[in-house]
């Protein structure tokens, strides 16, 4: 499954809301055990390998 | 003069004196140096193929003290081969519940059910020197039956000389030194290597800036049988993490991640100690239970390997060779495979079936093997003591997660079971001519299986076999005087189809003395056969 870098978020206004929200109240340090919880949800949902060393190429 | 450098848990091999001491060096086809589990394994796996083997060690058998207890599948199986598995079993402790705990909580449980049609377990937990004193006497049984195995105990190796085809030992005993020579060497002579030092043979990796207090306790009443593994423990000065584990002879074994900057002396005071040990063992009931403290040590782990296995007449095996940290229990695992892979290989050389070059094949595929070792147990390492802020925030994550839901549990990282090494594209197998299923291809070490009167690794045996499973009998095929034993299986049992046959009707496996894999086809080809052989055999 290739890496999908076109956008693909239906309202992206929308879920950057959500996101920030998620993180409303939070220090730092709680912001970024939330980030890396989030990450492992998102890699397991994802799953295949291929598409995740993508990813983390994208990401550098 | 051999002062002992630790204590013995039992008299195996006491000093003898032997002829050979005050004469001129008589030369063995065989030498190993060192009694410990991968000494004892090849001498034993030599010893019954017929080649004349000689093992020195400078102690009178196995020491004293905490090491390995996990012994895995693989393992068993070789045993069960040369005769010495059944004892292991009998005396070994079978766990499948295990717990694991962040802090205050329970994450999760998990439960190892058998699989079928195994002779084995996934793992016994035995102490070291019950699996050492059950190699002895499986040698000792092998012995009364001729097999020409020699054990010299108190027997220390100060000096050797080598040349391109053979070497020569300084061999130091209670009456004074001699000289042994033998054509080849193997040093099983553990991580501290002396024979290593003497040929100025290098042994780098990683040393993990860490301590662990092992603490082997009598409980005097009853207590789970289950392995309970902590991640920041939540009692007392107990350190990063923490692991209970149950031996046999009502004897746990505790472990302390303590870090770096110790006290060593304190760490070792006896109330120290059982201040830890009883918050531990409380810390589910509230109740202290009645135990001995049997023995404690600290260690520290390293995990690194000598560049090339092989140096002439000289071959590195165990801990010698390699040195892993031991979450996974793959040091004395993987010494054993160590052991196997290259048993069936010096005695076909010392036969004159094959040549020399065939032990270069043992290097290779134990460099190999030594690798992917390392790599899982660092693995391991650096998820219980993360090294980066990073490392740390994810492995706290995965924790966090995996008390809630499952698809994180498998990222917990206490140490992942031993399994064989697969050989990969390595030289002397293939081809894969089936597209069967992924677990038995080449390389691979054979998964067992049930067969109609037992299981299947009990039919391989030691040779090399032609696994013929449904279809017709394969006629015999010879290469280099080698002509591997027939074992046609008409009628395969569901678990061996699946491991074996995937969705085909019949396939062909050339499978090697130690068991692995050489090569499978769909159905019989001489020719093809053959030449797979020969390649097995190191010959073009
Ligand atoms: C705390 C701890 C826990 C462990 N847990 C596990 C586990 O659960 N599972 C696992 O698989 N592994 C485990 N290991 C690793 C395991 O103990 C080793 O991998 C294993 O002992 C290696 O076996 P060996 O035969 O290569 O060497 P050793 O057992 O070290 O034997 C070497 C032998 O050579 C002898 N010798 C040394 N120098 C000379 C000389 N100059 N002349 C003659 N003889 C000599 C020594 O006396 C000794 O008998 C653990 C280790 C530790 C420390």
């Amino acid at each position: 499954m290739p890496l999908t870098l076109a956008p693909n978020l239906p309202d992206p206004d929308g879920f950057y809301d959500d996101l920030l929200r998620a993180h409303a109240g939070l220090s730092d340090a709680e912001s970024a055990a939330f980030n890396a919880r989030l990450i492992l949800i998102l890699a397991n949902h994802i799953g295949d390998p291929e598409t995740l060393r993508a990813a983390l190429l994208a990401a550098r | 003069m051999v002062a002992a450098r630790y204590q013995t848990a039992f008299r195996l091999y006491p000093y003898r004196r032997v002829a050979d001491q005050g004469a001129a060096a008589r030369r063995h086809p065989v030498v190993i140096v060192g009694g410990g589990p991968v000494g004892l394994t090849l001498a034993l796996d030599l010893g019954q193929r017929g080649t004349p083997v000689l093992l020195l060690d400078d102690h009178e058998g196995p020491g004293q003290g905490s090491k390995a207890i996990c012994f895995a599948k693989r393992t068993l199986d070789i045993a069960h081969r040369l005769g010495a598995g059944a004892a292991m079993v009998d005396k070994g402790v079978v766990w499948n519940v295990g717990r694991v705990f962040h802090a205050e909580g329970e994450l999760f449980s998990f439960d190892l059910l058998p699989s079928e049609g195994h002779r084995h377990p996934a793992f016994i937990n035995l102490q070291q020197p019950h699996f050492e004193r059950f190699l002895h006497e499986a040698i000792e049984r092998a012995q009364a039956d001729g097999a020409p195995i020699e054990i010299r105990g108190g027997n220390r190796v100060t000096g050797l000389v080598t040349d391109d085809d053979g070497a020569t030992l300084t061999v130091d005993t209670p009456d004074g030194p001699y000289e042994v020579a033998a054509r080849y060497l193997i040093a099983c002579d553990g991580a501290r290597s002396p024979l290593r030092d003497m040929m100025g043979l290098g042994f780098a990796g990683r040393v993990f800036e860490d301590n662990f207090l092992i603490a082997d306790v009598r409980m005097k009443a009853e207590f789970p049988t289950e392995r309970w593994f902590w991640f920041a423990p939540p009692f007392k000065d107990s350190g990063q993490s923490a692991l209970l584990h149950k031996q046999p002879d009502d004897i746990w074994r505790i472990d302390f991640q303590l870090g770096w900057d110790i006290d060593r002396d304190a760490e070792l005071d006896e109330a120290r100690i059982r201040a830890r040990v009883d918050a531990m063992l409380s810390s589910q009931t509230g109740q202290v239970p009645d135990y001995d403290l049997v023995w404690t040590s600290i260690y520290t782990f390293q995990c690194r390997r000598m560049e090339r296995f092989r140096h002439g007449p000289v071959l590195f095996a165990g801990d010698s060779a390699h040195q892993v940290s031991p979450f996974g229990a793959r040091g004395a695992n993987s010494g054993v495979q160590d052991a196997d892979n290259l048993g069936w290989k010096l005695d076909l050389v010392r036969r004159g079936l094959a040549d020399d070059g065939l032990l270069d094949g043992y290097a290779t595929e134990r460099e190999v093997a030594a690798d992917e070792n390392i790599l899982n147990s660092s693995r391991a390492t650096d998820f219980m003591t993360p090294k980066t802020g990073a490392s740390r925030l994810f492995r706290d994550a995965v924790l966090d997660l995996a008390g809630k839901h499952p698809f994180a549990r498998p990222l917990v990282n206490s140490g992942r079971l031993s399994v064989p090494c697969t050989y990969d594209g390595l030289p002397g197998f293939g081809p894969d001519a089936t597209g069967g299923p992924a677990l038995s291809r080449p390389g691979a070490a054979c998964p067992d299986g049930p067969v109609e009167d037992g299981f299947l690794l009990d039919h391989l045996g030691g040779d090399f076999v032609l696994l013929a499973l449904g279809g017709p009998a394969p006629k015999p095929v010879s290469a280099h005087g080698i002509t591997p034993r027939i074992l046609h299986l008409p009628r395969v049992s569901c678990a061996l189809a699946h491991r074996y046959l995937g969705d085909a009707e019949t396939a062909l496996y050339l499978i090697r003395p130690d068991q692995h894999v050489v090569a499978r086809w769909p159905d019989f080809d001489p020719g093809a056969v053959a030449a797979a052989l020969s390649r097995a055999l190191g010959k073009a």
